[in-house]
């Protein structure tokens, strides 16, 4: 910590800079109005003072020229300041396709992170400079925030459905982890530390930690002894129930004649809820394992799923009206 | 002594619930306070009647159907939870004082900023203008005899403090902690908090609301006096009118979506928590259609109240009069249609955070058209220094400054940023106490000899007015760069970097505080030992000054004729159009 007053909080992500350049901007926009303001009150207020008891000033016509002026000069000014924030936001809210993947489960009061690699953290996420990183989080109870001020970005972990938040840190530290979003008694002990290091440094603590499996396997274990293997096949590969494999960011037909994007809140939803969205071609056979599985083994299937390769040529629009699709080979 | 020892249990307890038991020592005072006026007050002119000593004793007041009775009944009540808010405010101030958790428990604390929080807006803001100046004056201004429904008007005072009592049951039982917001699931599923019985209160107190707007609608439209048209209104009315239709499009959204969350919570069936199949940001929908239009009640009032202090303190008609005015109503539309911007990073949808970021800008137009007509307004006009003039001139001051940091909430980027930290609650600071109350105690202090007969004095009035001004800035201008480091708010301990402004904040708070003490004293006083008003102390042409101070029951012995525009101050004729020239007229 600096031992002066710091006016401008860390920057540590490729976002850090295009937030701030449009904060200076604002805080620009903003200064110049109010001492414009407050400088012609103050002279007005001077220069206009009431030097005799009885004085009357004579009246004013408004003038539609000025109205005019001051109601299109000020929408001008916010347009470029709506323009330039919805640019950045657009980056800020779609993930790149290439992103190292974290699970985050929030809950009170405490943060539980997962790579992709099985490496499990509580309250600390030890992230490479230099890689994009996505978050897939999601909560357990109340509604959390994941805010890393560093990074200049943050997102609500809400319960029931997953939320993302992807960032690139560019400057090896340590940086505050908070939740911004008031989720009881011990909220504001809700916290903890991203650290951020050289990508080398990074690969040793990766390889350093106590290795457990990563959520695909734990997820495949899942697979078979929640029973889900004996209508979606060993591998996914479909049976009874649709085929998983390779259908993840596809598109898939339901019954309905509606297509549906299979992405983690819709595979979270035919698990909790598997009547709500039926493939075509599939009965309302499955039971909902609604409570009956921990928001960590939903993580767990839906990383599994994921890491099911394609089964065939076929696309997996096509797919899904065909159950007997070919076994998938080599997981992971 | 250990910290869970009885004696610091005991005085925790006290601490905490001082407010609550402030409550059974207050209401006989304020009780008695509102009710000086009948045994003590003599009028300017003895043989005159006003509305205070026309009739005595308590059944006179609990029952009065006078509008103006009603809105010192009004004017009561609030002050009584704006001191029981203030007072949760300091808690938070002096636990914030160090970043560790020393003063109060986690629990505690949360549960003193959500009431913080629902006493002030709720109880405080909301009614604050409307009920107490905006029932007093809305008559008068118009040259009506009463509101057009005096019972209902009644009948809003007691849903008011019926609501009041149920909140504070709820406070004493136990508390809320939720937050103001009351966000779900937390607040249905997982809060051991009185969140029902404070629902309750709100619920009942936003009926008060709607009948205040129905009724201030209703008289505006009908009971306006011969020769008082529309354009001839002050802007004052226009501001109430705008103000009356969002207390009555919007007030029902809440009342249903607090019903829908006791629902949950008490049986348990599925509308916001997802475990039970709901949707937890469909409360959040809910909630800011109402909360965030809510904001203009607060605020709205207030400007009406600025437009009528920068004209009648620089003897100057209001620059763009139709502009202001149809501002107003701009504002009321618009601010129905802003509502997601609270709900940038929920997972809303992209597309839609940019239509609601757009609006978002367009709806703070109409703010900056009203900064710069009463900035143009003070050109060649004759400003005096009297208090309400200095209220005036930094509510404009404040109200840029929140205006415009409320751009960098609406900018998509930034607001991803600075959401949920305290930069957010310095903003909303800025614009309801930096504006809606500047606004309030402005007005109190400019119609002050009509409501009661009596002067304040004046030099107090512009001491405490300077250091309100003072202590606001201190207290919340820290909490802008707080904000933007990163710090969450609603967060009982806080890492040690962020002290330095929380230090500053706390400093400025006391000061705040102070300076609100002073004109709550000096009020009291004057009732009884303040100079004697007559009937147009400032010397103002508006129809609310052209009857006896305090005003008859009637207000107006006869029915007055409006042949003149609003904020007349001289002919018409004598009107200077800008840009042409015309020799200066000599002053009289």
């Amino acid at each position: 910590m600096q031992s002066w007053i710091p006016l401008v909080p860390d920057s540590a992500s490729t976002f850090s800079w295009k937030v701030d350049a449009l904060y200076f901007y604002l805080s620009g926009v903003t200064l110049f109005f109010t001492l414009l303001i407050s400088a012609v009150l103050i002279f007005f207020v001077i220069r206009y003072r009431r030097r005799t008891p009885y004085e009357i000033p004579r009246p004013v016509a408004g003038s539609h020229k000025l109205e005019t002026l001051w109601t299109i000069i000020p929408f001008i000014i916010a347009m470029t300041m709506f323009g330039w924030g919805a640019q950045v936001y657009f980056q800020q809210y779609k993930p790149p396709a290439n992103a190292i993947e974290v699970y985050v489960v929030g809950k009170q009061w405490m943060w539980k992170l997962q790579h992709a690699t099985g490496q499990r953290e509580i309250n600390q996420l030890h992230v490479p400079v230099g890689r994009k990183i996505k978050l897939i989080m999601t909560s357990e109870d109340a509604i959390h925030d994941f805010f890393v001020p560093a990074f200049r970005t943050k997102m609500d972990v809400v319960p029931g459905k997953y939320t993302t938040l992807w960032f690139e840190a560019t400057t090896p530290g340590t940086y505050h982890l908070f939740c911004a979003e008031y989720c009881g008694m011990n909220h504001s002990g809700m916290t903890g530390s991203i650290i951020v290091m050289e990508p080398r440094e990074f690969d040793n603590w990766l390889s350093g930690s106590t290795g457990s499996t990563t959520p695909a396997a734990a997820g495949q274990q899942l697979f078979q002894t929640l029973g889900c293997a004996s209508c979606h096949g060993a591998n996914g590969e479909g049976g009874r129930g649709p085929t998983l494999a390779g259908v993840f960011g596809n598109t898939t037909q339901l019954q309905t004649g509606e297509s549906v994007r299979v992405d983690e809140g819709y595979v979270r939803e035919s698990i909790t809820n598997p009547q709500a969205k039926l493939v075509a071609g599939f009965g309302p056979i499955m039971p909902t394992f609604q409570g009956q599985i921990s928001e960590d083994q939903l993580v767990q299937l839906i990383a599994f799923i994921k890491s099911l390769p394609a089964g065939g040529q076929t696309p997996a629009s096509a797919q899904a009206a065909r159950p007997a699709g070919s076994p998938a080979q080599n997981l992971k | 002594m250990p910290p869970g020892s009885k004696t610091v249990k005991s005085i925790r307890f006290v601490i905490l619930n001082s407010p609550c038991l402030l409550f059974v020592i207050f209401v006989p005072l304020v009780a008695n306070i509102s009710m000086r006026p009948i045994e003590y007050y003599e009028p300017p002119v003895p043989s005159k009647v006003n509305y205070i000593n026309a009739q005595y004793g308590l059944k006179s007041w609990l029952l009065t159907r006078d509008h103006k009775r009603i809105a010192l009944l009004y004017l009561g009540s609030i002050t009584f939870f704006f001191f029981i808010g203030g007072l949760y405010a300091l808690m938070i101030r002096l636990e914030l004082l160090t970043p560790q958790g020393d003063f109060l428990q986690s629990a505690t604390y949360n549960k003193v900023f959500t009431q913080h929080g629902i006493i002030m807006i709720f109880f405080f803001l909301i009614p604050s203008i409307p009920a107490t100046l905006g029932n007093f004056l809305v008559p008068m201004m118009i040259g009506a005899k009463d509101l057009a429904f005096p019972r209902i008007n009644l009948l809003s005072w007691y849903i008011y403090l019926l609501g009041g009592v149920v909140t504070i049951y709820a406070l004493l039982a136990g508390g809320v902690d939720t937050g103001w917001t009351f966000y779900t699931p937390f607040s249905t599923t997982f809060s051991n908090s009185y969140v029902v019985a404070t629902g309750l209160g709100i619920f009942i107190n936003g009926f008060s609301s709607i009948l205040t707007g129905l009724n201030f609608i209703v008289t505006i439209h009908t009971m306006r006096a011969p020769g008082m048209t529309w354009f001839r209104l002050p802007l004052f009315i226009w501001a109430h009118y705008a103000t009356s239709l969002i207390m009555i499009l919007g007030t029902p959204v809440i009342a249903i979506t607090i019903l829908l969350l006791a629902f949950e919570r008490v049986s348990r069936v599925g509308i916001f928590d997802p475990a039970l199949g709901g949707d937890p940001i469909l409360f959040q929908h809910l909630f800011w259609f109402y909360s965030h239009p809510a904001v203009y009640i607060m605020i709205l009032p207030s400007m009406g109240v600025i437009s009528e202090l920068i004209a009648n303190f620089s003897r100057k008609n209001i620059f763009g009069y139709s502009f202001v005015a149809f501002s107003s109503l701009a504002i009321a539309v618009f601010g129905f249609l802003v509502w997601g911007h609270h709900l940038f990073v929920t997972s809303q949808s992209v597309y839609a955070g940019m239509i609601f970021s757009f609006l978002s800008f367009a709806v703070a137009i109409p703010s900056a058209i009203k900064v710069f007509n009463w900035t143009a307004t003070l050109y060649k006009s004759s400003i005096s220094y009297d208090t309400p003039m200095l209220y005036a001139l930094g509510f404009i001051g404040l109200f840029t400054v929140g205006g415009m940091t409320g751009l960098f909430l609406a900018s998509l980027a930034v607001d991803v940023h600075l959401s949920d930290t305290y930069f957010v609650v310095a903003h909303f600071h800025y614009i309801m106490v930096g504006g809606a109350l500047m606004g309030y105690l402005g007005g109190l202090h400019y119609w002050w000899p009509k409501i009661t007969g009596r002067m304040y004095p004046e030099g107090w009035g512009r001491f405490s007015a300077l250091v309100i001004f003072v202590g606001f800035n201190l207290t919340f201008l820290p909490q802008f760069v707080a904000g933007y480091l990163g710090m969450p708010r609603r967060y009982h301990a806080y890492p040690p970097e962020f002290q330095v402004f929380n230090v500053l904040s706390t400093a400025g708070a006391s000061i705040l505080g102070f300076g609100m003490l002073i004109p709550a004293i000096y009020f009291v006083w004057s009732m009884r030992y303040g100079k004697r008003a007559e009937a147009n102390p400032w010397h103002l042409p508006g129809l609310e000054w052209r009857t006896q101070s305090p005003p008859p029951t009637e207000n107006f012995e006869v029915t007055p004729i409006v042949t003149w525009e609003a904020y007349e101050f001289a002919p018409a004729e004598e009107t200077e159009v800008i840009g042409k020239f015309k020799p200066e007229l000599e002053q009289i």
